[in-house]
C-alpha cells in the first residue's frame, strides 16, 4: 500500500520534474533503498582566510577543491553525499548578515558527480566563518531516513559569529537522537581552532584531523566517506525512569538514551526461568569530563534486590565508560512459570567542572539480549575429569594396591577351598 | 603442553593395540596441541579501524590489520577468542616525525564491554618526543567456557581493543599517526577446561541476529549486525579437552598395574606348600 502510493508519488515528481525541464538526478525510482542508505554532507569553509596560501604552495581553497574533486570520484555508489558551504557568498563587514551566510551547495542525494564537480569549481574565497549556523542547517539537510549520518566539517579558522558556540551546537545537534557523527578537519590549525573543532568532533563521537598537505586532506576525506559507507546497527533511542515501576520494558536489541550527571536511569527486562540476560551499557563523555570517572550498572528484583551489578572506573582521557553484567535465571520446575521482569539501573560518576553544561545529559548506549541460560557446572573440572602427573600417579598406585589386595583375597580363597 | 603432545602420541600409538575406544578422540587432541597461532589467508586484511565499540573493525586471529588515524582518536577493533585459547593483542604507532612526549594505550574489553586486565605486556608506553613508534601489548587471561555471572572472567566471544592516545599536548591533536594490530593466541588446552558452557558466545546482539539468520537468509548481508564475528573453524561445542586422554591413560595404567599388583601376590596360581601332584 504504502510502496504503492510512494510509487504514485515518484512518477508524480517525475512528471513534474520533466515537464518543468529540471535536470532530475537518476534517484526517484532508488527512492526504496535511499531510506536506508548512509548520508554524509560534507561542510566546506569558503572564507577569505581559506585564499592564504599555505598548503604545499597553493591556497587552501584550492587543496580544497582538489581533495573535493578526488573524493567526488571516490564516493561509494551507495552513500548519499552533499555539498555546503559556509561563508561562500557575503563578502560584506555586517557579522550579522555574514553569519547566516550558509548555502547548500549540492543536495544531499544520488551523486552526479560531474555537476557535483562543477558546482565546487564554481567556490572562491569570500566571507565570515559561521560554522554553527552551517551545522544546523547540514543536520537538517541529513533528516530522514534510517542510514547512517555523518557531517565532515572542513575549516582553515574557528567560528566568527561568537554568540553561538559552534561547540554547544553540536551537543544539541547529537541530543536530538538522530544518530548524527560530525567529523572536523582543520586546515593548518591554529590553537584556538583546534580546540573549538576537537570540542565539536568530541561532543558528536567524531573525530578531530589537523591538515597541512593535500593528500592528507583527500585521505581523510575519503576514508570517512568510505567510514559512512559501512552497515552500522542504528540503535532505538529509549527514555529511562528515574524508578523501576515507570521504566520502560526492553527486548533484546540496541537502544540509546541520555543520562546527566548523577542521575538514575532504569529499564526494565523480561527473562523467563532458564534464559540468560546480558546487559551491557556505555556512557560517552561527550564534554570536557573530570578525569576520574565511573559507570554502575545493576541489575535489580522488582522488589529491590541486587542480583548482580557490573562496575567500571577509569582515569584519564576517554570518549566512554563501559560495563556489562549476565544474569541466567535458574529453570523452573513448575510449567508455565512466570518470566521475572528484572530491574536495569544505570548510573554514572561523571564530574565537570563549574563551567560545563549539564544538560543535555551524556548519551548512553545499552545493549540487551535475553539468550538461552548456560548449562551449569557441577564440578570446576570439564565432566569431573582429571589430567596430570598426580592424577596418573593416584590411579597406578590404587591400581596396583587393588591387583594386589585381590592377589591376596584369591589366594586365600584357594587356600581355603584346599583344606575343604 | 609438550607433554600433552607426548602423551596424546602414546595414546595414539596404543591405542590401537588395546582396542580402546579412545582412537579416533585422540586425534583432535593431536590436532589440538598444535599452536594455532598459523596465520590465515590474509586475503582481506583490514585497512580501517572503528571509532566505536559499535563500529569495530572485525578482524580474525593471526591476521596484521593496520589503520591510519590522528593522534586523539580512538581506534577500535573487535576479534574472536573461544575457551582455552589465552589471546594476545600486539599493537604498533607510528608517529609522526616531529611530536612531543606522549602516551598511548590499549584497552581491551569483553563482548559484555567490561574492560579486560592483561596479565602482563606493556598496556600503556609513553613515547618521548621525536620518538618514531610505541609498541604496546596486552596478555589477556585463559578464555573460560564457563564462569560465575558474578565473576568477570574471560568468556568465549567477542573482544574488544581499543587503542587511543591518553595523554597529549594541545599541539599534537589531530596528527596523522598510524597503526597496527595483531592478534595471536596460545591454546591453554585442557589445563583450562572447566564445566558448564554459555548457550552462546558473549557476541554482542546475538539474541537479534540469531533468529533472523533462519527467517531471511538473502537479507541477512545487506542487514547491520552488532558484532557478527566467529572463529574460522566455529565456536568449540565445550566438550573435548585433553583431560579425556589423560583420565584415559590413567584409567589404562591403573588396569595394567592392578593386573601386575595381582599377579605378584596370587603367584602361579597354585600355593607353595600345596604338593604338585596334589
Amino acid at each position: 500500500m504504502i510502496r504503492t502510493q510512494r510509487l504514485a508519488a515518484g512518477v508524480c515528481a517525475l512528471l513534474a520534474a520533466l515537464t518543468a525541464g529540471i535536470a532530475f538526478p537518476a534517484g526517484a525510482v532508488a527512492d526504496e533503498t535511499t531510506a536506508t542508505a548512509p548520508k554524509v554532507d560534507l561542510v566546506l569553509d569558503v572564507s577569505g582566510s581559506m585564499r592564504t596560501k599555505d598548503m604545499d604552495g597553493g591556497t587552501r581553497m584550492a587543496a580544497a577543491k582538489q581533495a573535493f574533486n578526488e573524493v567526488l570520484d571516490a564516493t561509494p555508489e551507495n552513500v548519499l553525499l552533499g555539498i555546503r558551504t559556509l561563508g561562500a557568498n557575503y563578502p560584506g563587514d555586517d557579522q550579522k548578515t555574514g553569519c547566516k551566510d550558509t548555502a547548500q551547495l549540492y543536495p544531499v542525494g544520488p551523486l552526479d558527480r560531474t555537476e557535483a564537480k562543477t558546482a565546487v569549481a564554481t567556490l572562491s574565497p569570500t566571507g565570515w566563518t559561521p560554522i554553527g549556523p552551517a551545522l544546523l542547517k547540514a543536520a537538517d539537510d541529513l533528516e530522514g531516513g534510517t542510514g547512517s549520518k555523518r557531517i565532515v566539517l572542513i575549516s582553515d579558522g574557528e567560528d566568527t559569529c561568537a554568540p553561538l558556540d559552534p561547540c554547544e551546537v553540536a551537543r544539541e545537534i547529537a541530543a536530538k537522537g538522530i544518530g548524527l557523527t560530525i567529523d572536523t578537519l582543520g586546515l593548518v590549525p591554529n590553537v584556538k581552532m583546534r580546540q573549538q573543532l576537537s570540542c565539536i568532533a568530541e561532543a558528536t563521537g567524531g573525530t578531530y584531523t589537523s591538515v597541512e598537505h593535500t593528500d592528507e586532506l583527500t585521505d581523510r576525506v575519503n576514508q570517512l566517506v568510505d567510514r559512512a559507507a559501512d552497515p552500522v546497527v542504528t540503535p532505538v533511542a529509549t527514555e529511562g525512569a528515574a524508578s523501576c515501576a515507570a521504566a520502560p520494558a526492553l527486548k533484546s536489541g540496541l537502544y540509546t538514551d541520555r543520562e546527566e550527571f548523577g542521575q538514575e536511569r532504569w529499564y526494565k527486562v523480561d527473562v523467563e526461568p532458564g534464559q540468560e540476560l546480558r546487559a551491557s551499557v556505555s556512557v560517552s563523555a561527550d564534554r570536557a569530563m573530570n578525569p576520574d570517572y565511573g559507570v554502575l550498572l545493576r541489575a535489580v528484583t522488582v522488589h529491590g534486590r541486587e542480583i548482580v551489578r557490573g562496575e567500571a572506573a577509569g582515569n584519564g582521557r576517554t570518549d566512554v565508560i563501559s560495563t556489562g553484567l549476565r544474569y541466567p535465571k535458574a529453570e523452573s520446575d513448575e510449567d508455565e512459570a512466570p518470566a521475572e521482569t528484572v530491574c536495569v539501573q544505570v548510573t554514572n560518576s561523571y564530574s565537570a567542572a563549574a563551567g560545563v553544561k549539564t544538560t543535555p545529559g551524556m548519551p548512553i548506549e545499552l545493549t540487551v539480549d535475553v539468550v538461552d541460560g548456560p548449562s551449569p557446572a557441577s564440578d570446576v573440572a570439564s565432566f569431573g575429569l582429571g589430567r596430570g602427573w598426580w592424577l596418573l600417579g593416584v590411579l597406578v598406585l590404587f591400581g596396583f594396591l587393588a591387583g594386589v589386595l585381590w592377589g591376596w583375597v584369591s589366594r586365600w580363597r584357594v587356600a581355603v577351598w584346599r583344606t575343604n | 603442553m609438550r607433554i600433552t603432545r607426548v602423551l596424546s602420541g602414546a595414546l595414539l600409538a596404543l591405542g590401537p593395540v588395546l582396542g580402546l575406544a579412545l582412537g579416533p578422540a585422540a586425534v583432535p587432541a593431536a590436532a589440538d596441541s598444535t599452536p594455532s597461532a598459523s596465520p590465515s589467508g590474509d586475503s582481506s586484511t583490514p585497512t580501517e579501524a572503528g571509532t566505536s565499540f559499535r563500529t569495530a573493525t572485525e578482524i580474525d586471529q593471526g591476521q596484521t590489520a593496520t589503520a591510519s588515524g590522528s593522534a586523539g582518536d580512538y581506534l577500535y577493533w573487535s576479534f574472536p577468542a573461544d575457551s582455552g585459547q589465552r589471546p594476545t593483542v600486539e599493537a604498533t604507532v607510528k608517529l609522526p616525525e616531529t611530536h612531543t612526549t606522549q602516551t598511548w594505550q590499549i584497552d581491551v574489553y569483553d563482548g559484555l564491554r567490561r574492560r579486560q586486565a592483561c596479565q602482563y605486556g606493556a598496556q600503556t608506553r609513553t613515547a618521548g618526543q621525536g620518538t618514531a613508534s610505541v609498541e604496546l601489548a596486552c596478555v589477556l587471561r585463559t578464555v573460560r567456557a564457563w564462569s560465575e555471572p558474578w565473576a568477570d572472567d574471560p568468556l568465549p566471544g567477542t573482544y574488544y581493543v581499543r587503542l587511543t592516545v591518553l595523554d597529549l599536548k594541545a599541539a599534537d591533536l589531530g596528527l596523522p599517526v598510524s597503526t597496527e594490530l595483531r592478534v595471536d593466541s596460545k591454546d591453554i588446552g585442557g589445563a583450562a577446561a572447566v564445566d558448564g558452557s554459555l548457550a552462546k558466545p558473549l557476541v554482542p546482539g546475538i539474541a537479534v541476529t540469531s533468529p533472523k539468520d533462519e527467517d531471511e537468509d538473502d537479507d541477512s548481508s545487506a542487514t547491520a549486525v552488532l558484532s557478527s564475528i566467529e572463529p574460522d573453524d566455529g565456536w568449540a561445542s565445550g566438550w573435548w579437552s585433553d583431560r579425556w586422554v589423560w583420565t584415559g591413560i590413567g584409567a589404562v595404567l591403573a588396569a595394567l598395574a592392578g593386573i601386575g599388583g595381582y599377579t605378584l601376590t596370587r603367584g602361579t596360581g597354585r600355593p607353595r606348600h600345596v604338593p604338585p601332584g596334589a
